[in-house]
């Protein structure tokens, strides 16, 4: 156990060591400096899928908006069956949870490995420029912790993951090590006319791909630690076939009481990440009225998708105002990895239902001879 | 297979000898075999009737409509196994060439999981063969009657709501999610869910069973089925709660076309058909 762990923390520790050397005098600066007469805003963060209260349209100019996030490395189960993931998470959650700022805000991160955990963890934001999105400039082993401010220069959805080396960097992410930030526009989101939009809810779905090894029976095997599994669960990640695809760390999290809840004539923006590969997105019994598939506001969102794509490595949004109430499946629409890899949530949504959209004409019968 | 003094007291073996020297009592009374190899543990109901929500789909007025009350009647004694077919009983068959092996890879004392509807009646005509008697899948009433207070049925919504038929859909979801069950997936030795009001045991535990009902489309008219379409590709399971599933399915959870909680496991528990002239011969002291 401790040479597995020595092992693995000092992998990490050369790969962070050769990038920071390139990174570390960007740090300093002119414009930096201006940052500190700029207002300042700690925000709480909420587990996915709810997101933490913010405004779509920003009141008054850019500020730093404070984010503190504690890495947890600990047994989640992922099925129904009881199958043990030994996870990585930022904050305690898979997927991390959604940050959310508007265009020319500063993001400030402040990330804590406490002792407890047995591996170093960095972050890279694909919304940052510059030092490998962060990852340089965050590598912290148990008992650190490092604050990273960036700006928020691009408007979208986009991916954070934890990325601490070579070979570490997609065990860290397969073991639950992702997220999502949210830079909105100032004006916040519009429609592909440019006409001003708006969300009476928002959902995050982070979706991850999981790769648990199994004993000679076939059975999912468990171990005592991260550090225990890593080189059967490698074998698996390289057939590149997962033996889970779930929502929000779990076969099942989002159903049931835990099934996201809207309103006839509610609108809806649903922002799906997937860190590691792609996924298809669709509602079934619905629509996208606005779909960002690469989750970019600077792009006019697509209009009456029926699936949308989102690229492994990145987040998108969609916007949707149901129509008709009733249990609404939304699922990843390859439906094997949808109904047997776990990728399915469900929304119930109340209200008047629309026999205009839809009824039955007649009800099922004997066919007429 | 070994000589285990623990599974020559359970079903399987006991099963394949019944018709060699069983004694039999009526309502909750265990019914011993006295063949050296093996104890029968059969369970005799008393004849009985009750009322009971008939499987399927139900329409009146072109909407969903609650399942109907019927009042059945059992006319006669109805012997059926204590537990379910364990995982040792099913192995037998396989070992004879006559079932697939299973899904699951538990062995002995458990119940046989991971096993179709095809699966199962292929065990009950095995075992039929093999003892010259007649072993079936119970009927969905007589499930429901051997399950007594245990007896759950499907989860209702109520009727439907012919302007909104979401309306019934929510209720479903949420009645099916206030259930609260929590999956439980592991097959546990026989008798760990112990015996209902009736001495039958493991009784919606988390292995639900086949029966030999079909799935039926039903229209109401009154309180009465007017006509019905059903279909023998789909068979009703019972246990924790009624749901109806593909003869080919095994997996339970993947079989289910339902959105709420999923059957955890498939096994079975079969019915004998005592045939009168042995039963007799019984009497007479004759066998």
């Amino acid at each position: 156990m401790l040479t597995r762990r020595e092992a693995l923390l000092g992998s990490v520790l050369t790969a962070a060591a050769v990038a920071v050397v390139g990174a570390a005098p960007a740090m300093a600066g002119a414009k930096a400096q201006n940052v500190a007469g700029l207002p300042r805003e700690k925000v709480t963060l909420v587990a996915p899928p709810f997101v933490h209260p913010h405004d779509q349209v920003a009141k008054g100019g850019p500020k730093v908006v404070e984010f503190t996030m504690k890495i947890e490395e600990k047994p989640l189960v992922i099925d129904t069956d009881g199958t043990q993931l030994n996870a990585m998470t930022y904050n305690g959650s898979i997927p991390g949870p959604l940050m959310i700022v508007h265009e020319g805000d500063y993001l400030e991160l402040t990330l804590i490995n406490p002792d407890t955990n047995t591996l170093a963890h960095n972050i890279d934001f694909h919304a940052a420029t510059g030092g490998l999105g962060g990852g340089a400039l965050t590598l912290i082993n148990p008992g650190e912790q490092v604050t990273l401010r960036f700006k928020a220069t691009r408007t979208g959805t986009f991916v954070y993951h934890c990325a601490p080396g070579g070979a570490m960097i997609p065990w860290h992410v397969v073991s639950g090590m992702s997220g999502a930030v949210m830079i909105l526009p100032r004006d916040g989101l519009k429609d592909d006319k440019g006409k001003p939009v708006r969300y009476d809810r928002i959902y995050y779905i982070g979706e991850n791909d999981f790769y648990i090894p199994r004993d000679e029976q076939g059975k999912f095997k468990k171990y005592d630690s991260a550090g225990d599994n890593y080189d059967d669960t490698v074998k698996v990640m390289r057939g590149l076939i997962p033996t889970h695809v779930v929502f929000n760390g779990k076969a099942g999290s989002l159903t049931g009481e835990n099934a996201m809840k809207a309103k006839v004539g509610e609108t809806v923006l649903i922002v799906h990440s997937q860190a590691n590969r792609d996924t298809r997105p669709h509602l079934i019994g619905g629509h996208g009225d606005f779909v960002w598939e690469q989750g970019k506001f600077a792009n006019p969102p697509a209009k009456d998708l029926e699936t949308w794509f989102i690229r492994g490595g990145s987040a998108g949004a969609a916007l949707y105002t149901f129509l008709q109430p009733g249990v609404y499946a939304y699922v990843n629409h390859n439906l094997i990895e949808a109904v047997e890899l776990g990728a399915t949530a469900h929304f119930t949504v109340e209200g008047k239902w629309d026999d205009d959209l839809m009824m039955q004409v007649e009800a099922p019968k004997a066919v007429a001879s | 297979m070994s000589f285990d003094p623990v599974f020559t007291f359970g079903t399987i073996a006991a099963a394949a000898l019944i018709g060699l020297g069983v004694n039999h009592a009526i309502d909750g009374t265990l019914s011993r075999s006295r063949v050296p190899m093996a104890l029968a543990e059969l369970v005799t109901l008393a004849p009985g009737s009750f009322e009971h929500p008939r499987p399927g789909e139900f329409l009146k007025d072109n909407h969903p409509a609650p399942a109907p009350v019927a009042k059945e009647i059992i006319d006669k004694p109805l012997e059926i196994m204590k537990f379910q077919v364990t995982a040792s009983d099913y192995d037998r068959c396989v070992s004879d060439g006559a079932c697939k092996p299973a899904d699951s890879r538990l062995a002995g004392n458990v119940p046989a999981t991971g096993v179709s509807f095809l699966d199962a009646q292929a065990y009950a005509n095995w075992l039929s063969a093999k003892t010259g008697e007649t072993w079936r899948l119970p009927t969905d009433i007589e499930w429901a009657y051997v399950a007594a207070e245990r007896f759950r049925a499907d989860i209702e919504a109520g009727d439907g709501d012919p302007a909104d038929p979401a309306r019934r859909w929510l209720t479903l979801y949420r009645n099916e999610s206030a259930l609260g069950r929590k999956a439980d997936p592991e097959p546990r030795p026989l008798g760990a869910f112990g015996a209902n009001s009736k001495g039958v045991a493991d009784v919606a535990g988390n292995v639900w069973e086949w029966t030999s009902t079909c799935y039926v489309h039903a229209t109401m008219s009154g309180g009465a089925v007017a006509s019905s379409v059903s279909n023998c590709g789909v068979h009703v399971v019972e246990g924790f709660h009624r749901t109806y599933m593909s003869n080919f399915i095994r997996d339970g959870k993947s079989g289910g076309c339902a959105v709420g909680t999923p059957p955890d496991n498939l096994g079975f528990r079969l019915v004998h058909d005592r045939s009168f002239l042995r039963a007799a011969l019984r009497r007479l002291g004759l066998t």
